[in-house]
């Protein structure tokens, strides 16, 4: 029974990541009706910039925590700025050929330099060590991470449900021309709204780093898994992604329990099943 | 949902006879390769992307479908036919058409699935799928995981042409290619090929006119999975391997390259755009990772100032069809 919790624990802790990514492609989506295939890559960056924080500017976990997704969300800022918004318009396809293309320049430069091999990032003190839970021992940072994911995505649906940013940010979704017509600045929220996407991408780069290690490509295959989950989501509704995600998360932990061989495929093996049954995706809109 | 052909020019007498020409021109000047000094394993190579990338292309660029895992076909159709050809022995002819017939079935599986949904979901469901089948032959035993099939005998085609000589190899290679150009470029140019341009252009239309787009959407998927299991097939006779690295995400990102730098929707871009890559890719093999970033870059520029192509643009300034 240990190794079955152990491997739902960890299917939870993949499931944050899931849940923050996808949760970010939803809402990249719709806004600027972009698929961002550098999602991967931005969650990498976000591991990264943790890393120098620690290693160049002795910041800590903390600090990087408030400082990554800041970071990486301006150069995300920066990317809509110059390239994807004069994509507007145009096939939503061109969006995913744009971030593919961005997604190989940053993973490209970064092996580069750092190679394919892991850097570690270790634990921080106040985290460390576990607790005997009785029918489990539960390493404390690993709790936290599930702890903390969920407080940031209920965090983002509550901004985007339930305050006043966030039903401009609907209604601009809805409709971009009439928001504007009352004064609001829509090509600003655009560029906000991919910056928190990214930005939450960096933020679950950075709750990753102790766990996975530092590597150039962490991005490469996650952002695949996101994509499926996804597809059997839909990205019309905020909670359904974070729902996906997790659950997602603990079906794939406990496929390493039962059946470890499947454990890679089995999101892929859902994703089937689900357009079979229901190609709209669980909670989604049809396209 | 317009991809990259906002002013296609209908098929007119005078755009086929264009193409017919330019078509004569390249199937003369390919023919004329082992003549030349021409390193025959480079356009062997470059002709096997070509008709990938041409599959490829009959479905974004006549039929709006992009589909991001075109390389497990690719993938599929090399492991099939390395293992017919190495385990059980069987004649090239029956090799290729083994690898193509997997492809071919691939295809049936994957489209009906992935054509349940439009536009950027078809994009994700097809890239999920790949990966799907690259962790299947990451753990299936006859691929032999990391190492792939290697050293796969060439034999003899028909029994009487030797693979292993490079001019008769590199003619086999070449009527491969031409043969699958010419089903797609006579696909394109049918009643099916019209169907298909309608239902890029405006799908909701085209069912209320009566089409079931759906089976068109099927049947131009099956088309170019089994042609680029041809391309897979006889790639192998060239690489003598198959490995996982033709069933990999950036393989299919290479694909979409390809066809991107020549010209969606054009009937020699592709070719031209699968030259171009695989010459980059060799003359800057020794840049290691750079090699990664400078195709990033070719994308970006390429959706945003170039959304033609290369070929796109040429015919676009010309106002021919290409």
């Amino acid at each position: 029974m240990q190794a079955l919790y152990a491997q739902l624990l960890v299917g939870l802790i993949n499931g944050s990541f899931y849940a923050l990514l996808s949760l970010g492609l939803a809402v990249i989506f719709g806004m600027l009706n972009i698929i961002n295939f550098a999602h991967g890559a931005l969650y990498m960056m976000g591991a990264f910039v943790a890393y120098f924080l620690l290693s160049l500017g002795g910041i800590n976990y903390w600090w990087a925590l408030l400082f990554a997704p800041i970071i990486v969300g301006i150069f995300g800022m920066i990317l809509e700025r110059t390239m994807l918004q004069w994509l507007a318009g145009l096939d939503h396809l061109y969006g995913l050929l744009l971030t593919f293309g961005l997604a190989l320049i940053i993973q490209g430069v970064f092996q580069n330099y750092f190679g394919s091999s892991g850097l570690p990032y270790s634990i921080p003190d106040a985290l460390k060590g576990g607790m005997n839970l009785g029918f489990m021992y539960l390493p404390i940072y690993r709790g936290w991470v599930v702890v903390f994911s969920l407080v940031v995505c209920f965090a983002t649906w509550y901004l985007i449900e339930r305050t006043r940013l966030g039903a401009y940010l609907r209604a601009a979704t809805e409709n971009p021309t009439l928001v504007r017509a009352f004064g609001i600045n829509v090509p600003r929220m655009i560029t906000l709204t991919y910056g928190l996407g990214v930005g939450l991408a960096a933020l679950a780069g950075v709750l990753s780093a102790p766990i996975n290690q530092v590597r150039p490509l962490m991005g490469e295959n996650v952002i695949i898994v996101v994509f499926a989950v996804v597809v059997i989501g839909g990205m019309g509704s905020i909670m359904g992604s974070i729902i996906t995600g997790f659950a997602l998360g603990v079906i794939e932990g406990l496929t390493k329990y039962f059946y470890p061989e499947a454990s890679n495929t089995v999101v892929f093996v859902l994703m089937v099943l689900v357009l079979l049954v229901k190609p709209t995706g669980l909670t989604g809109r049809a396209a | 949902m317009t991809v990259a052909t906002d002013d296609t020019l209908p098929a007119t007498p005078r755009a086929l006879r264009d193409e017919m020409i330019v078509f004569v021109v390249m199937a003369v000047l390919l023919a004329a390769v082992p003549f030349t000094k021409i390193y025959p394993f480079f356009v062997m190579q470059a002709l096997c992307f070509a008709l990938l990338a041409c599959a490829f292309n009959l479905l974004i660029g006549y039929g709006g479908l992009l589909s991001f895992g075109h390389a497990m076909f690719l993938g599929t159709a090399g492991y099939v036919s390395g293992h017919a050809l190495k385990v059980w022995g069987l004649p090239p002819e029956l090799g290729i058409l083994a690898g193509t017939a997997a492809a071919a079935g691939l295809a049936v599986i994957t489209g009906l699935i992935a054509i349940r949904r439009q536009g950027i979901y078809f994009a994700m469901i097809t890239l999920a799928l790949s990966q799907l089948l690259y962790f299947i032959y990451l753990q299936a035993p006859f691929t032999h995981g990391e190492d792939g099939i290697q050293g796969i005998p060439q034999g003899y085609l028909f029994g009487i042409f030797n693979l292993a000589n490079p001019t008769i190899l590199y003619y086999t290679v070449l009527a491969g290619f031409l043969f699958g150009f010419l089903v797609i470029f006579r696909a394109i140019n049918s009643p099916f090929g019209e169907v298909l341009k309608a239902i890029r252009e405006n799908e909701q239309r085209a069912i209320s006119l009566g089409y079931k787009t759906d089976q068109y959407k099927l049947i131009a998927y099956i088309l170019s999975g089994t042609l680029a299991g041809l391309a897979g097939a006889l790639k192998v006779f060239v690489a003598q391997n198959a490995s996982l690295t033709d069933v990999e995400v950036a393989m299919s990102g290479l694909i979409v390259l390809m066809t991107l730098v020549g010209g969606l929707g054009t009937v020699f871009g592709p070719v031209f755009g699968a030259f171009v890559i695989v010459a980059m890719q060799q003359y800057l093999s020794g840049l290691g990772q750079w090699v990664t970033v400078i195709q990033g870059s070719v994308f970006v520029i390429c959706v945003l100032v170039f959304r033609r192509g290369v070929v796109g643009e040429f015919a676009h300034f010309f106002r021919r069809s290409l």
